[in-house]
């Protein structure tokens, strides 16, 4: 879960990690009345989850109401790289002396932790680490061990941030750890970390990406679970409990397993489709998990055409035809199926299905076979409603 | 031979009394696997179809002399589970729970690597590891695979690993040893361990590996490859259209700024010699080709 600027911040202030004064607003009153809390100047900042809001003219300075009433509105709704924004963060105005970058996430190669820090921040890290590679000073952690403050005094030191900021920014450094750790973060990230002209530092920013997988012990992260997407199908899909990815093509996606749900995706496009989701049912393919799968998918509008891939291995094809079967009783569909059904059991459920077979429900013997027949249909299916 | 597991392999299986511990454990059993006890604190002296259950992994060690363990635990309590078997002297444990938390599996890697160096971990998240004919530890369906070699197989996806399996046996080409790495960003076995092992495995004349976005693993093994392998190696790279910044199913399966595409490692592997795939199905001919070409 990829969290908001304001999120962010509100989860680095739980560990402690200090943060501006603000607040969220939704309407430009609210704005105003956030300001008006705060006190001036403020800045109006868009809350969207891409980088560059500030040259997109989404970040806006606002010493009165009135400025407060003309960025807010301009703002809101506003379309930064495809993303609209709904809401913004208004919060006290910093006076910048400088700019610093801080981050943890996992070595994936090397199975440790990787903090880096520069005091190049405010542009983005990858631009630095193509140009100045020795302006990141990269601290590797064992993860049984952890960070303390002595090696984070240090670290500070390596990173040539400037005298007056190190004890702080060391401070800070072992709390954003806590929190990247203990708040299970796959990314804890502070670009800007700023030292203001009155020597106090703080997160400006915070882009913070939270480890699905430990959802179950952290209830606090509830709150944030409703604005997790914008995609209204994914949205859908996490209701009814399924791993789904709204893609932009007109061919939907059914398969078992994430690696042939990803490999049909591939293949769709091989022979000349797109597909319009990925979607993995899992092990469990039953009539309930189908039912719910083809409702997610004939809910979308753009597709034209779906493609079922299963692979039985604990899950046998028969029980799996069985449950397509049952699914297409249930659920009204707008698009035509092709079904590939392979693995244990695969004769048996393919003779369970063949009596069922029609223009509508198609049966193919291989996964490409399957795709370039899902392929036709979706374009088929275009050319006939336009 | 085989790599990591043959017939002579001794298993506990922790979570034994649990509905999938059960299901997958006496599915193992039943393969022909030598399935010698399970784990379970609160049913100790019970059996399971007839395999004896032990209060601690320590307890089942001493009674039956196992040396492997095949973790079927559910995510809060998984990593202990496996440090126990470590602590208990079992030196390869399949792991197959799927949801564990990110800095528990680092946590978790690295103790066993700095306390128990001896102890190989296979997953989490996993579907475990065949020697068709000797031992199936873990959920891969026993009659999908075909004994007598001679391809070895390394995947990081359940599905595609049973994909891979169907279409050399229904070839007719034989598996020394099949195992599935998992899809978690901090997997305990990965692709070079595998490689390392097939190649050092004289019934194994050639390899099939299959990867997936994320990390950078496939560029790893491709570097491998290159310098150390004679054996031939088909590769297929699932994810070429997958989207960046999205977790596609596997929580290790996610493109980062420009890291782990597809595209790179498919380029990888091919410039170290490996022939890659554009399907699964293409993998499956390309392998049978060369198999049928020894």
């Amino acid at each position: 879960m990829d969290l908001f600027e304001y999120q962010g911040k509100q989860y680095f202030a739980r560990f402690g990690i200090p943060v501006s004064p603000g607040g969220e607003a939704d309407t430009v009153d609210e704005a105003v009345a956030q300001a008006e809390a705060i006190g001036y100047p403020v800045v109006v900042k868009a809350q969207v989850r891409v980088g560059g809001r500030g040259k997109a003219g989404g970040i806006k300075l606002a010493d009165n109401a009135d400025e407060v009433r003309t960025h807010a509105g301009n703002i809101l709704g506003m379309d930064i790289k495809g993303h609209v924004v709904r809401r913004l963060w208004i919060e006290s105005s910093s006076d910048i002396a400088k700019e610093y970058y801080a981050s943890f996430t996992l070595d994936r190669p090397n199975k440790v932790y990787l903090g880096m820090l520069s005091a190049e921040g405010g542009v983005e890290i990858e631009e630095v680490a193509a140009t100045n590679p020795g302006a990141i000073a990269k601290l590797s952690i064992d993860p049984t061990v952890g960070l303390d403050l002595a090696t984070a005094t240090k670290w500070v030191a390596d990173a040539n941030l400037d005298e007056e900021a190190r004890e702080q920014t060391a401070e800070l450094l072992v709390k954003l750890f806590t929190c990247y750790v203990d708040g299970d973060c796959d990314l804890a990230e502070i670009n800007p970390l700023i030292l203001t002209t009155d020597g106090i530092v703080r997160a400006l920013d915070a882009k913070v990406t939270l480890d699905s997988n430990a959802e179950y012990r952290h209830p606090e992260w509830e709150v944030w679970s409703a604005t997790d997407t914008e995609d209204p199908r994914e949205a859908m899909a996490k209701e009814k409990g399924l791993n789904y990815i709204g893609l932009s093509g007109s061919v939907g996606i059914i398969a078992n397993g994430a690696g042939l749900a990803m490999s049909t995706l591939d293949v769709v496009n091989q022979v000349g489709g797109s597909a319009a989701n990925f979607l993995d049912i899992g092990g469990g393919a039953n009539a309930d998990v189908m039912t719910a799968a083809l409702e997610v998918i004939n809910a979308d509008p753009a597709v034209k055409s779906i493609f079922v891939n299963i692979f039985g291995g604990i899950t046998r094809v028969d029980e799996v035809a069985k449950g397509v079967i049952e699914a297409l009783k249930r659920v009204d569909l707008k698009s035509p199926i092709v079904l590939r059904l392979d693995g244990t059991n695969a004769e048996e459920g393919r003779a369970l299905l063949a009596e069922h077979l029609n223009d509508r429900l198609v049966a193919e013997p291989t996964m490409l076979d399957a795709a370039r027949t899902a392929v036709a249909m979706a374009a088929a299916n275009e050319g006939g409603s336009k | 031979m085989s790599i990591f597991v043959d017939e002579n392999t001794k298993v506990i299986v922790q979570g034994l009394t649990g509905g999938q511990g059960r299901f997958h454990g006496v599915r193992n059993r039943d393969y022909g696997t030598k399935v010698v006890g399970g784990v379970s604190p609160k049913k100790a002296g019970e059996d399971v179809e007839g395999i004896p259950v032990f209060a601690s992994v320590k307890d089942a060690v001493a009674e039956t002399g196992a040396t492997a363990s095949f973790v079927v635990v559910p995510p809060a309590g998984a990593t202990a589970a496996i440090l126990e078997a470590a602590e208990a002297g079992i030196e390869f444990i399949v792991c197959i729970t799927e949801g564990i938390p990110a800095h528990d599996e680092a946590k978790c890697f690295n103790t066993l690597k700095e306390q128990f160096p001896g102890t190989r971990l296979l997953g989490p998240n996993c579907p475990g590891i065949i020697s068709p004919g000797k031992c199936n530890i873990g959920i891969t369906s026993g009659d999908i695979a075909l004994a007598g070699g001679p391809v070895g197989i390394v995947s990081r996806s359940g599905t595609l690993t049973y994909q891979a399996l169907h279409e050399l046996t229904q070839a007719g080409v034989g598996q020394t040893t099949c195992v599935g790495i998992g899809g978690d960003p901090v997997p305990g076995t990965n692709f070079i361990d595998c490689l390392q092992a097939f190649e050092a495995d004289p019934d194994t004349k050639a390899v099939m590996m299959i990867g997936e976005i994320g990390g950078s693993e496939e560029e790893r093994a491709a570097e491998y490859i290159k310098t150390h392998m004679t054996k031939p190696v088909v590769s297929y790279v699932a994810g070429v259209t997958a989207p960046p910044g999205k977790k596609m199913g596997h929580a290790g399966a996610i493109i980062s700024g420009s890291q782990g595409t597809a595209q790179a490692k498919m380029e990888a592997l091919e410039e170290a010699g490996v022939s890659v795939a554009v399907n699964p199905t293409e993998a499956g001919e390309k392998m049978v080709a060369i198999v049928r070409g020894l």
